[in-house]
């Protein structure tokens, strides 16, 4: 078998296949590829301030619904059917600082485990001051 | 007619993945053996496509070119639409990849008050390199799920990408345009009718198949979302050879599956279509030849060897006769 161009096509074709095999030998070589996230989730509260599935998948969106609310309507509290919510027994501000971060105090074992996991930068840190670990 | 089998193989590929999607013993073997098939398929028929391709003769230089050939030194060269040297060909196949130049020089023919008009159209190069950039900055971007630790060039591209910070998870500019370009390519084909006329199933499939990879990425990334830890989990033990456990498999929706078949779908379906041109754009004789026609001799390359009898052997053997014929000879003796 006559390949004309015979060494360009080789190298172009190893190119191809070293680059879109790239996460094989990526995963195969790091031992890294083996670590999963490890949530801690806080002892003292018992429930979040929705169910657990839906923080698990819209808790950017609720937090950026609260921060409009916030900043650009100057409302400060989960209002439903005309009631301000109460939550732990007291009325549930929408602020990441002192709602949120009240319980999962340590971004360390909580937010960034999954987000460092999936490449997730979210621009809260921009304006918040980091909570540094540890309980307070 | 194309469009109709074109949709009922897309409605089955559909089918079949949201079936495998709901169905747990169809799903382990959807989600953990069928991406092995694909990625198989995709890699060495690619090769063997290239290789096929490879094996054909180019006889000669094709001058289909675009501009002025190097000619004498007052004239000036086009020196990238119609390169003479290693180099300009290097940059004419660079813009003809990265920025499709080929398809920049597009023009659109139609009867206007019974005369046929030429204009101008770059509709179609600026949506298909919207298109194809924002499918590769995707593929890229989707490492992030392919490995871990995850490569550093994934943060640069997301940062990019949601440049504009618009919605929460950030909206991304390349899956605005991918869907743009998809549907603009699509409807191109449904309603400019010169071009409908010439369009196959295997023209109108793989844009469906694509429009359905993007819109069900899109879906889950905005809308009905999966878990994407678990999702992250399954795609790097399967990039890593590693056996993936039923309870995982149960965490990932049944959108995901769908998602993920279209995509091992695409990669089987890429080697055996026109999509191959992912690797043919390399190949392309009418771009990838430096005209130089007038300054190398190019022998045909399947040229046999003709028993030929020069002129000097010719005269050689009848040098007398000519001479006494009166017929003029070079060498004389």
């Amino acid at each position: 078998m006559k390949l004309y161009d015979g060494w360009k096509i080789t190298i172009g074709l190893i190119i191809f296949t070293g680059f879109f095999t790239l996460p094989i030998w990526l995963n195969l070589t790091s031992a890294e590829s083996k670590v999963k996230p490890k949530l801690v989730y806080p002892e003292d509260a018992k429930e979040c301030v929705e169910a657990k599935d839906y923080m698990n998948h819209f808790h950017m969106d609720l937090l950026n619904r609260w921060r409009d609310s916030v900043v650009r309507m100057n409302v400060r509290y989960v209002v439903r059917n005309g009631n301000i919510l109460t939550h732990n027994g007291n009325k549930l501000e929408m602020s990441l600082t002192l709602t949120c971060l009240k319980c999962h105090s340590n971004k360390k074992n909580f937010c960034d485990q999954c987000h460092n996991y999936l490449d997730v930068k979210p621009y809260c840190w921009d304006c918040h001051i980091e909570p540094k670990g540890g309980s307070r | 007619m194309g469009l109709g089998i074109s949709l009922i193989s897309f409605l089955l590929v559909l089918a079949v993945g949201w079936i495998a999607g709901i169905v747990p013993f169809l799903k382990v073997f959807f989600m953990a053996y069928v991406p092995y098939v694909a990625l198989a398929v995709f890699v060495i028929g690619l090769i063997i496509r290239i290789l096929r391709w490879g094996r054909s003769p180019v006889p000669f230089r094709i001058t289909t070119t675009c501009g002025q050939e190097k000619s004498l030194p007052w004239i000036r060269q086009n020196k990238l639409d119609n390169p003479s040297s290693a180099l300009g060909t290097l940059g004419r196949m660079l813009l003809e990849i990265l920025f499709f130049r080929s398809l920049f020089r597009n023009t659109r023919a139609e009867f206007k008050d019974d005369r046929l008009v030429y204009s101008v159209d770059k509709w179609l190069w600026f949506f298909s390199l919207a298109f194809h950039w924002s499918f590769l900055i995707i593929f890229l971007r989707h490492f992030r799920f392919f490995t871990e630790p995850i490569p550093s060039f994934v943060g640069f591209l997301q940062n990019i990408d949601g440049f504009f910070q618009v919605g929460l998870p950030i909206i991304y500019i390349t899956d605005v345009l991918i869907l743009s370009g998809l549907t603009f390519l699509f409807l191109r084909r449904i309603f400019n009718s010169k071009v409908r006329i010439i369009s196959l199933p295997s023209d109108y499939f793989p844009l469906l198949l694509i429009l359905g990879i993007a819109t069900t990425g899109v879906l889950l990334r905005y809308f009905f979302k999966t878990d994407l830890v678990a999702v992250k989990e399954f795609t790097v033990s399967v990039l890593s050879f590693q056996a993936v456990s039923q309870e995982l498999i149960n965490k990932l929706s049944p959108l995901f599956a769908i998602h993920f078949f279209f995509v091992c779908t695409l990669l089987i379906y890429f080697p055996l279509s026109k999509l191959v041109h992912l690797g043919g754009v390399f190949l392309s004789p009418t771009r990838n030849l430096a005209n130089n026609n007038r300054m190398k001799r190019h022998i045909n390359p399947w040229n046999y060897d003709v028993p030929v009898h020069t002129y000097e052997e010719y005269e050689e053997e009848f040098r007398d006769k000519m001479i006494a014929a009166g017929i003029p000879v070079e060498k004389e003796d």
